[in-house]
């Protein structure tokens, strides 16, 4: 950024009437160009048209020329932008305005976008490669067929010339020559055949070897010598074998026919998927836009909506009881290390902010090993018998404990330096009024830790809301009722999406972005309500 | 500034399904050299790959690079594939070929029938998918019942006995579980497959090609309530020999500590159980007195050749005519110790270990865990109704929600 500090300041503001053109204004105007502005300013313009030039490369293979379009016009604008002087406010905009695009609202569009397709296990590519992949794989051997041993030739240069496939009968060591024409039998005396059977020289071929015949990969794949039974299909490229295709893409009914049994399965494009007259479906789809179906199913799906309100009731209560047992105990750990008399406060505080400094991650798995029936540190050193994680109730209590345990510190960190912000002549103001300790901290203290405070509760809610980890690396959502192992007692509203979309029958990204989109909704409107109530509350002791 | 620039090309990038990571490096220098064969695999066997593919490389001129995917291999894999940066082979488990198979990510291999004559019957039927094989098998893997010889120095022939042998072990004071098969809060239907199947339960029914048959599902019919009446007897409100205390993360452990005789598990807890230098032994795991056998899932590991790979007709040849050859089987064996699923190969890593015929002879009638993309939807409400009824719940009550919710999955 130290570009636009040596490039351009205000100055450019300054009124070119030239009678009221002020002496500092032209200093700044007409310069600084410092050797360290101009090298950063060299280097970091290089930088950007260098991964420019990276990010174009995939997309030209790609033939994603939209995408190439974006990328050259943002880099000449980024040019553009910062070696003009002018446009000063953009220079300070422009890079968090691409990044809030880059990593905000493309993934909001992309989310809510996907939500409205089928998109997932099954129906991730386009339709032509469902064919693709539908035939490729009834590509089977016929029955009692040879398998030959094969050299891939060509009549030309190795790298363009027309290929030929050279294949031996290891019965009969007779070597033929198949291309698009079909089979033909080569003379014994014009060829060379090594004890693997396989070609290695013949009269009026050049035989690839295996880096020739590996760059030109994709023909040879596709390579098929037509015979009566099928074709002549490379295994690698040293064998061959005679093949069929079993299934078939007409475009005349737009159906995939099975031509050993006569079935066919019509193209459904509305499901995306080849679908038979009695309703069985090929596995291999493609995707395709499918409006409203996955809001409906959330919103009709009754083993989807019915656990729905009670997870969400959970999910507000577990939010809304990390966040006031870990204010509550930070709060309580701030007040106390507060007191001037207290000693040894800065080792305090170290200790205090442990829990912090470790991986969350770990310390979950450490925390439900902890809570484990008979082996569990929890029940051992209490002499308990609980199941902690078993019981409906108690392992509700045992997932909020666990993330007061991990939260507090940072409630501490936050409710210590609110604290040291108010003067101390405010309490002492109110003792001296006559009010108890009590009193001053419920009348004085508290409401204006609040009014700085409140606003990071609200964003601990919001993340506590879909905290993912703290639930699922844990309990996993359980204890779950007999009667449904879909949504379990300690459930979140994400990690019960999480098992409805990639738990069970693969992973159905349309539907778990239509439910990503419901919860943003849910969660927007709550901190929306919370954040009115604040602004009142400020207003109200600013 | 250059954070926007980097933040720019990744959006348009991310919109255009260029590439990330390991395709950018495609170059025209590359191919002219004679072609590149890229092969993800995971940690541990990407060291064991890598003297096999550089001497692949070196024989046919051409250049192969491994590459560690160390976690979400199928995941990753699938999403590579579509967008056109994935491997040209892959390796995996056996149970991903459904899915693999529907989103398009793999080729069928075409074998010959002297190169399947290679390898153990079990392992090419676990590959074979729609009549199609879709991979080269190199290990198998089943659980077994592992028992600590100094407690138990006999191995039970029922679970009656097994029960018996532990509860007076526990009332002994020798050890404090009667068994350890990992359950947890969630449960775990592969580990408890052996127990349900000797029940008389069966997840999928086979069609008549011997394939599993989604329309038959076997959770919900009388036969698996009763299956399960039989688990809840050895649960926490009957014998006490499942638990849900014990699960994934401590079953090994606690067969360690020597706080159990017996262990349900599979190849990959041997390494554990000798570093702690117990006396074990292995053998079967043992079916309910007068019930069907007590048959463990057979997993196979697989390389497979990606569909969307940039150079399919090099990565057939590596998968279906250079893996073929037992060498690698071996030292893919050294690198993790489960059975090679070539039968040479097999044989000559056996004579080192004798485990290994033991975990093979368990697995011997073992049933291919399903790779039909319907399992995908059992595992999670199969194994919630496991810990449900391990903790006591009502058995009907439980299965009968398990079934709706899977056929509610399957439609």
């Amino acid at each position: 950024m130290a570009t636009q500090l040596t490039s351009a300041g205000p100055g450019r503001r300054a009124p070119h009437g030239g009678r009221h053109r002020t002496e500092p204004y032209i200093v700044r105007d007409s310069a600084p160009v410092t050797l360290t502005g101009l090298t950063a300013k060299v280097v970091l313009l290089g930088l950007a048209a260098g991964i420019a030039v990276w990010a174009a490369f995939p997309l030209v293979e790609a033939r994603a020329w939209a995408g190439l379009a974006i990328l050259a016009g943002t880099t000449a604008a980024i040019f553009y932008l910062y070696l003009t002087r002018r446009h000063v406010p953009a220079k300070y905009l422009v890079p968090g305005t691409l990044l809030l695009i880059a990593f905000q609202i493309f993934p909001i569009l992309y989310t809510a976008s996907t939500a409205f397709t089928n998109f997932g296990d099954g129906h991730r590519g386009n339709k032509a490669e469902a064919i693709v992949a539908i035939q490729t794989a009834s590509v089977t051997q016929v029955p009692g067929s040879t398998e030959y041993a094969l050299a891939v030739a060509t009549t030309g240069d190795p790298a363009t010339g027309p290929l030929v496939f050279l294949v031996t009968d290891p019965a009969t060591r007779a070597v033929y020559a198949g291309n698009a024409a079909g089979l033909r039998a080569l003379p014994e005396g014009e060829v060379t055949v090594n004890s693997a059977g396989k070609v290695t020289a013949a009269r009026g071929y050049t035989v690839l070897d295996a880096g020739q015949a590996s760059a030109r990969s994709a023909e040879i794949t596709a390579f098929a010598v037509p015979t009566p039974g099928g074709a002549i299909r490379s295994s690698g490229l040293s064998r061959a074998y005679e093949g069929k295709a079993t299934r078939e893409y007409a475009e005349a009914c737009d159906c995939v026919r099975d031509t050993a049994t006569g079935r066919t399965w019509t193209a459904d494009e509305g499901a995306g998927a080849f679908v038979a007259a009695d309703g069985e479906r090929l596995a291999q789809g493609w995707k395709v836009g499918v409006g409203l179906a996955n809001f409906s199913r959330v919103l009709t799906d009754s083993t989807i909506s019915g656990p729905f309100l009670r997870t969400l009731l959970w999910n507000v209560a577990f939010a809304v009881g990390s966040v006031a047992a870990t204010f509550a105990l930070g709060l309580l750990c701030a007040l106390a290390l507060h007191t001037p008399r207290m000693r040894g406060r800065a080792l305090y505080r170290v200790l205090l902010i442990l829990p912090y400094a470790m991986p969350s991650f770990a310390m979950l798995l450490v925390w439900r090993d902890l809570f484990n029936t008979d082996f569990g540190l929890v029940n051992r050193l209490f002499g308990l018998d609980v199941d902690w994680l078993g019981g409906v109730w108690s392992a509700r209590l045992a997932v909020v404990l666990v993330q007061m345990w991990l939260g507090f510190p940072y409630m501490f960190l936050v409710a210590t330096g609110a604290l040291q912000a108010i003067p101390r002549e405010l309490t002492e103001a109110s003792t001296v009024d006559g009010a108890g300790p009590w009193q001053s901290f419920r009348r004085v203290t508290l409401p204006l830790l609040m009014v700085a405070l409140t606003p990071l509760l609200i964003s601990s809610f919001a993340f506590n809301f879909n905290n993912f980890n703290a639930v699922y690396l844990t309990t996993e959502g359980g204890p779950f009722p007999a009667d449904n192992p879909t949504a379990g007692a300690t459930d979140l509203l994400i990690t019960y999406t999480f098992r409805l979309a990639f738990g069970a029958a693969g992973a159905q990204y349309g539907f778990a972005a239509a439910i990503s989109v419901f919860i943003f909704a849910i969660v927007a409107l709550l901190s929306a309500v919370s954040f009115r109530r604040t602004r009142r509350q400020e207003e109200l002791y600013a | 500034m250059v954070a926007a620039a980097l933040a720019l090309s990744l959006a348009t990038t991310g919109c255009g399904g260029g590439g990330d990571e390991p395709a950018a490096s495609d170059s025209p220098a590359a191919k002219a050299a004679g072609g590149r064969l890229v092969i993800w695999a995971d940690t541990k066997r990407t060291a064991a790959l890598k003297p096999f593919a550089d001497r692949f490389g070196q024989e046919n001129g051409v250049t192969v690079e491994v590459q560690e995917i160390a976690d979400e291999q199928q995941t990753t894999f699938v999403t590579a594939s579509q967008q056109g940066s994935g491997p040209d082979v892959m390796v995996g488990a056996h149970d991903w070929i459904g899915n693999l198979v529907q989103n398009g990510a793999i080729d069928p291999v075409q074998l010959s029938a002297e190169q399947k004559a290679g390898f153990a019957e079990i392992a090419l039927k676990a590959v074979t998918f729609n009549g199609q094989v879709y991979g080269v098998p190199y290990a198998m893997e089943n659980v077994a019942l592992i028992r600590n010889t100094d407690l138990a120095p006999q191995a039970p022939a029922t679970v009656e006995d097994l029960v018996a042998t532990g509860k007076r072990l526990k009332a002994e004071k020798k050890a404090s579980e009667i068994l350890c098969l990992q359950v947890g809060q969630s449960g775990d239907a592969y580990h408890l497959y052996p127990l349900y199947a000797s029940a008389g339960g069966y997840l999928f029914g086979t069609g008549a090609n011997g394939d599993y048959d989604p329309k038959d599902l076997g959770v919900g019919t009388p036969a698996s309530v009763a299956a399960f009446e039989k688990i809840r007897a050895l649960g926490e409100k009957g014998e006490g020999a499942l638990k849900r205390s014990i699960g994934g993360e401590n079953s090994i452990a606690t067969f360690t500590a020597k706080k159990c005789a017996f262990l349900v598990s599979g190849p990959w807890a041997i390494t554990d159980v000798k570093k702690a230098g117990l006396a074990y032994d292995i053998s079967p795991v043992p079916g309910f007195a007068g019930g069907k056998p007590a048959t463990p899932f057979v997993g196979v590991q697989a390389f497979y050749v990606a569909a969307k790979g940039k150079n399919k007709a090099l990565a057939q040849e590596f998968v279906a005519n250079y893996l073929t050859v037992p060498d690698l089987a071996v030292a893919l064996y050294k690198a993790e110790p489960r059975p090679p699923a070539l039968t040479a190969a097999f044989d000559q890593v056996k004579a080192e270990d004798a485990d290994l015929d033991k975990f093979q002879a368990a697995g011997r009638d073992g049933a291919v865990l399903p790779a039909i993309p319907e399992m995908a939807a059992i595992w999670d409400p199969f194994g919630k109704a496991e810990a449900a009824i391990i903790g006591g719940a009502d058995v009907a009550t439980t299965v009968n929600a398990a079934a709706k919710t899977i056929s509610g999955q399957i439609k």
